[in-house]
């Protein structure tokens, strides 16, 4: 890592110390001072992916695991240490100082970004709010009574232990009948309520007077509190000092994609499975390896014998990722549309459609199958489309006909409730393909409909056959790779339908048009 | 500076069930003559702004911000119904009153000896509830994490019509849970025999049974006891319901605190969540009249709450019938002319928000604008 900072040249051991004493005293910090460093283009984009990683892994290891069990410590440490901000985050054995400083800038630098990329809107800096605090607590927990201690005076927090009277007073409030005396070796600190709000709102703490005893063991929970109010202020300044920001255009459009951001494997088409797939087989691969979303669509197209335009965006283009060559996508939609519609109408209001998913039309781009992030925050369902809603998608009615053992049921409904549904997607995968929890072919969470897909058939079939396609077709192989868990293999690449998106407008406008005049 | 009074929102209902927001007046007389020119049927009371309510369209919505307001509470015995047999819906009466009384009594408490509030206003909300105003400024600078921190703090009944057993203690009861307990036992029995007389049919006791934990063959017991001869009445039924649950506590039967919980989910105070978490949230003004019971919405201290009766409340009839009434040139103590109100059935009303109000200028951060003479004149 290529910090140019001031204190650096000097290179030698003691004034790194210096460093270390002076900017970064503890391993842990609070983030109050943005960091002044200059660093290279690549390297800004780098950490923001880094930490965005280690945030949302912290995101799904907290729905799926119960925060301070081992097994969340365990699975949360496993997924940091995939990323590249891992000496950063996680405690290594303290080698050089300058590797330490590093580290610390690393941590510091990619946090600051994100508070850029994660200002703009209410949701994002609520989740960003939500993921940073659950980090710090994850990690403060990992420190010994001394380094935490350390953490207090290095941040100036003059959290004082009270006098040992007010200590038994304190612990035969909060024992009453049980009180046993001389059993006051536990601290407690006390701070005005305001500052341990998580305590008092769950009464997991003695209140008199309006100040809260908190006992050591708690602790965390007030300099959560702490940071907390500082960070959502600052969130709240950074948003509005955003728009008079004097940027060259080189960040903004970065940062902005970057909570939409799909940080897994590209589905694009060139894939060495085209022509695998025929038309005939869809119905049988969509009951063994569609992710629920398209498997409602499949059924939904088979009912109606029509898509609306999102769903048939979204689908046509999971069926092209799957390997549905286009004339097998032709043929298929085809057959199923004219038996509501003559065939020239479908030539006529649909069959562009399926060419243009297919870079044979307008602009010509081939466009990639949507994520999982796309499909759930770009392309809400309107009355009347088939493609679902969050909670639709798993309705317990749905998912009752797979034969699903019942706490497997429950654990998915818990999931959707709680908006959870990339994580109740990955269980529902668990759960139809008769996989364990522990097994290590599980993934946390889907990020792609074609991810579910491929890891159905892989785990079906074996892995990939090497490409024998029955019917012909060139295979442009350019794939690195089957795609494993997520976090290990992780190509960085935007969706180009970010960009294409002017362009899908105005046709979809088009094709928006068709549709209305059919209904 | 402060333009607490310019800067506070407060809003109007008139007649037909118009609703407007976002009124804001420079001054008392400003704030009279509006009063007079439209004669609203409810005032409510919101948050102190950055900007003049009514202008706030003038300022970017995003610099239009509520700074401060009081921490309110609402409690509506509409919430009760599950637990009251005497009334339902917007009805109250003397027997289920006493829950209300014990919610004062036990928030009135926590907020004062938990939190360190002090100027707080009860007030009851003229049909069948009571708000509580707390006005210490520590509370009125809270932000709403704050404010749903202790709201979630005295709230122990959850759940809706599904959850038959609403109150789940730990182990380790709270200090403030085991205050909560000494002054329903306060009551406790008064108001479940001579009150609500629980345990008097079949009817009513089947949902007493449900409270305790089903796992338990006490259960099936307690039916027959209840029918049996030494349940007789509410008051011995409750005694054997005691027993049993010794009984089984004693061979490890059930653990924890069921008779507690019992307790809490008949009588512990349920309170809008709502109403208590948003800083811009508006709630009724006090010395409103009820549009549905002609009273009038009157302070009430929390020291004398045994004593104080809703069904005493002055009406707006009862109050113009006494005014009219009223003879000319009475004084009081200090030898000024007593205005005429005083000396109505509201008097009494009136000197407990009096008092109320010098507790708030001594904090010396008093500046509560309720013109009561003003409700006078409709």
């Amino acid at each position: 890592m290529e910090f140019v900072s001031r204190t650096r040249t000097k290179g030698r051991t003691g004034d790194i110390k210096k460093v270390i004493d002076d900017r970064y005293p503890h391993r842990l910090q609070l983030y109050t001072h943005p960091p002044t460093d200059t660093i290279s283009l690549q390297e800004f984009e780098e950490l923001a992916v880094e930490r965005l990683k280690v945030l949302k892994a912290v995101e799904t290891v907290g729905i799926t695991h119960q925060k301070g069990t081992s097994k969340y410590t365990e699975l949360l440490e496993k997924e940091i240490s995939a990323t590249k901000l891992k000496d950063s985050i996680l405690r290594t054995k303290t080698g050089q100082p300058e590797k330490e400083v590093e580290n610390r800038q690393r941590d510091h630098v990619s946090h600051f970004i994100l508070r850029l990329a994660y200002c703009r809107s209410e949701d994002l800096r609520r989740w960003f709010l939500a993921q940073e605090l659950d980090l710090f607590r994850f990690r403060f927990q990992m420190e010994d009574a001394a380094s935490k201690a350390q953490f207090l005076t290095a941040n100036n927090l003059k959290y004082k232990p009270v006098s040992k009277d007010e200590r038994s007073y304190v612990t035969k409030q909060l024992d009453g009948l049980d009180y046993i005396s001389n059993q006051d070796d536990l601290e407690f600190y006390k701070v005005p309520f305001t500052e341990a709000l998580d305590l008092v709102r769950n009464r997991k703490v003695f209140l008199q007077s309006g100040y809260a005893y908190v006992p050591q063991e708690d602790l965390v929970s007030i300099l959560l509190s702490l940071y907390r109010t500082q960070l959502s202020q600052a969130l709240s300044i950074t948003s509005r000092a955003l728009p008079s920001m004097e940027e060259d255009g080189r960040l903004l459009p970065m940062l902005c994609g970057l909570s939409k951001r799909y940080l897994g494997q590209d589905y694009g088409v060139r894939q060495h499975n085209v022509g695998v797939v025929t038309a005939d087989m869809i119905e049988m691969l969509s009951k063994k390896s569609f992710p629920l979303c398209m498997q409602n669509i499949h059924a939904a197209l088979k009912q109606n014998h029509h898509l609306r335009h999102g769903s048939r965006l979204q689908y046509g283009l999971f069926l092209k990722g799957i390997g549905l060559s286009l004339d097998e996508a032709m043929k298929f939609f085809r057959t199923e549309f004219t038996k509501s519609m003559d065939v020239d109408t479908f030539d006529k209001k649909y069959s562009y459609g399926i060419r243009y998913n297919y870079g044979k039309e307008g602009k010509k781009t081939d466009y990639t199958p949507f994520g999982c992030m796309k499909i759930i925050m770009n392309n809400p369902p309107a009355a009347g489309d088939s493609h679902d809603t969050l909670i639709q998608r798993f309705l317990k009615q749905r998912i009752s006909t797979f034969g699903l053992p019942k706490e497997g049921v429950d654990v998915i409904m818990k999931y959707t409730k709680g908006g959870h549904c990339q994580v109740a997607c990955a269980k529902f995968f668990e759960l139809t393909h008769g996989i364990s929890d522990s097994s290590s072919e599980v993934e946390m969470f889907i990020q792609h409909p074609n991810q579910y897909f491929e890891n159905s058939q892989k785990l079906l079939n074996g892995p990939a056959k090497p490409p024998s396609t029955p019917r012909g077709v060139k295979i442009v192989s350019s794939q690195t790779g089957t795609p494993k868990s997520s976090g290990s293999e992780t190509s960085i690449k935007s969706e180009p339908a970010d960009t294409a998106d002017p362009m899908m407008t105005f046709s979809e406008e088009e094709l928006q048009a068709l549709d209305d005049e059919m209904l | 500076p402060k333009h607490y009074f310019s800067h506070r929102e407060f809003s109007f209902t008139l007649k037909d069930d118009v609703y407007i927001r976002y009124q804001s007046f420079s001054d008392q007389q400003d704030f009279e003559k509006e009063l007079q020119k439209k004669c609203p049927y409810k005032i409510d009371i919101g948050a102190v702004y950055s900007h003049r309510p009514k202008d706030h369209k003038t300022v970017k919505s995003t610099a239009f911000q509520a700074q401060e307001k009081e921490l309110v509470f609402d409690i509506d015995m509409t919430d009760y119904d599950d637990v009251r047999s005497c009334c339902s819906g917007a009805d109250i009466c003397s027997k289920c009153w006493p829950l209300m009384v014990m919610a004062v009594k036990i928030l009135d408490r926590a907020l004062r000896e938990d939190f360190g509030f002090q100027n707080l206003l009860w007030v009851y909300s003229g049909r069948r509830g009571i708000h509580c105003w707390v006005c210490d400024e520590s509370a009125r600078m809270l932000s709403p994490q704050g404010r749903s921190a202790i709201a979630e703090y005295l709230t122990l009944v959850k759940g809706g019509e599904n959850q038959i057993r609403k109150v789940n203690l730990p182990d380790k009861l709270h200090p403030s849970i085991r205050h909560a307990l000494e002054i329903i036992d306060h009551h406790f029995l008064d108001y479940i025999v001579k009150k609500q007389d629980l345990l008097d049919s079949e009817e009513k006791w089947k949902n007493i049974i449900a409270l305790v934990p089903a796992e338990n063959i006490l259960l099936a017991y307690l039916s027959e006891d209840f029918s049996g001869k030494l349940g007789k009445d509410t008051r011995s039924r409750w005694k054997i319901l005691l027993a049993r649950l010794e009984e089984a506590a004693k061979k490890d039967m059930i653990k924890g605190h069921v008779e507690a919980e019992i307790k809490l989910q008949l009588c512990y105070p349920r309170l809008d969540i709502n109403v208590s978490k948003g800083i811009n949230h508006l709630l009724k003004s006090p010395f409103c009249i009820h549009p549905k019971t002609g009273r009038v919405c009157v302070p009430m201290d929390p020291k004398t709450i045994d004593d104080f009766d809703p069904f005493a409340v002055p009406t707006i009839s009862g109050l113009l019938e006494e005014l009219n009434k009223v003879e000319p040139g009475e004084k009081d103590n200090e030898g000024k002319k007593l205005k005429d109100y005083k000396r109505t059935s509201l008097g009494p009303y009136v000197q407990t928000f009096e008092a109320f109000l010098r507790g708030l200028e001594s904090s010396r951060k008093g500046r509560l604008i309720e013109q009561s003479d003003l409700k006078m004149e409709f």
